[in-house]
């Protein structure tokens, strides 16, 4: 088996916000009712965290799930336990109508960190980002400029990024791009 | 700009994270049905300057179809609502009434 590499091997571009490829993480796209009581329990078994309400996010360290679309949850786990997630999800599942697939290699993640790390991805994203709006545990699938992604806030200075692997340079590029011309103030704590 | 609220993942989508999908409210003829029906179904719209219902996807965000009504000649948007209908709902009539009183699309008043 060849050695797993992430999309930039955690390349980072340092600066007031700092742009870092995170690596390899395991990530499982689960397709199904969301109401189940088994997919729901699975869920909590595999990530610890309960199936987050529309629109949000929950993830601490590498596990986690994000609510993608009324029939659809991305399931976080370390890239090492994604086999053991994805055939406890398969045993829990059997019977039910679902889709479970392993797309860790078809996406990356990448972290946003500092204090104008909104004003980063407000820049290149269609979306409300004002801090009234936008909160950590928010989750929101758009684009950045060209490219479709999917982001929510770790915390009020971090966000973290995910996009299809095959475009992780231009994404990496665009959001180095923004840190490095700085902030616009539009978002400036008063 | 165009915003719609998605009604499936509750959502205000600019139009750039949309994709338009024609009119809305088709009635699809198949097998069975005369030229003239399906003729009509391949062809024939409305496309009018004012009150309009639409098909969108909101293809970079919940990847799911919704219908929208609104104006073509102002981009005013009157509601959206989720595709699973033959008709728009009762409240989508009485927004676009309060606005535009008489307006008349297909078979809809
Ligand atoms: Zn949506």
């Amino acid at each position: 088996m060849s050695n797993a590499v992430s999309a930039l091997q955690a390349r980072v571009a340092s600066g007031e916000v700092t742009i870092r490829e995170d690596g390899l993480r395991g990530m499982i796209i689960l397709r199904g009712d969301l109401a189940s009581k088994k997919l729901r329990n699975v869920c909590k078994t595999v990530t610890g965290v309960a199936v987050p309400a529309q629109g949000q996010a929950d993830v601490t360290g590498d596990k986690g799930l994000c609510w993608m679309s009324p029939d659809e949850l991305l399931v976080l786990v370390p890239y090492a336990e994604v086999d053991e997630a994805l055939a406890a999800i398969d045993k829990a599942l059997d019977g039910e109508h679902y889709l479970a697939e392993n797309v860790s290699d078809a996406r990356a993640l990448i972290h946003v960190e500092g204090a104008f790390a909104r004003e980063v991805m407000a820049k290149l994203a269609p979306v409300d980002l004002h801090p009234d709006s936008f909160k950590p545990g928010d989750f929101r699938r758009t684009r950045l400029a060209q490219a479709a992604a999917a982001f929510w806030m770790r915390d009020e200075d971090t966000f973290e990024v995910i996009c299809f692997r095959s475009v992780a340079e231009y994404v990496f590029g665009l959001l180095a791009q923004s840190a490095k011309e700085g902030p616009v103030g539009y978002f400036a704590k008063t | 700009m165009l915003t719609l609220h998605c009604p499936c993942c509750g959502v205000d989508a600019d139009e750039t994270d949309l994709h338009a999908g024609g009119e809305a409210h088709l009635k699809r003829y198949g097998p069975g049905s005369s030229d003239a029906q399906f003729e009509e179904y391949l062809f024939m719209r409305e496309n009018p300057k004012g009150v309009h219902f639409e098909r969108w996807r909101h293809v970079y965000g919940c990847g799911k179809w919704f219908l929208a009504a609104r104006c073509t000649n102002t981009l005013e948007v009157f509601g959206t609502y989720p595709a699973q209908t033959l008709e728009p709902p009762q409240h989508i009539k009485d927004a676009i009434s309060a606005k535009r009183p008489g307006w008349v699309w297909r078979e809809f008043t």
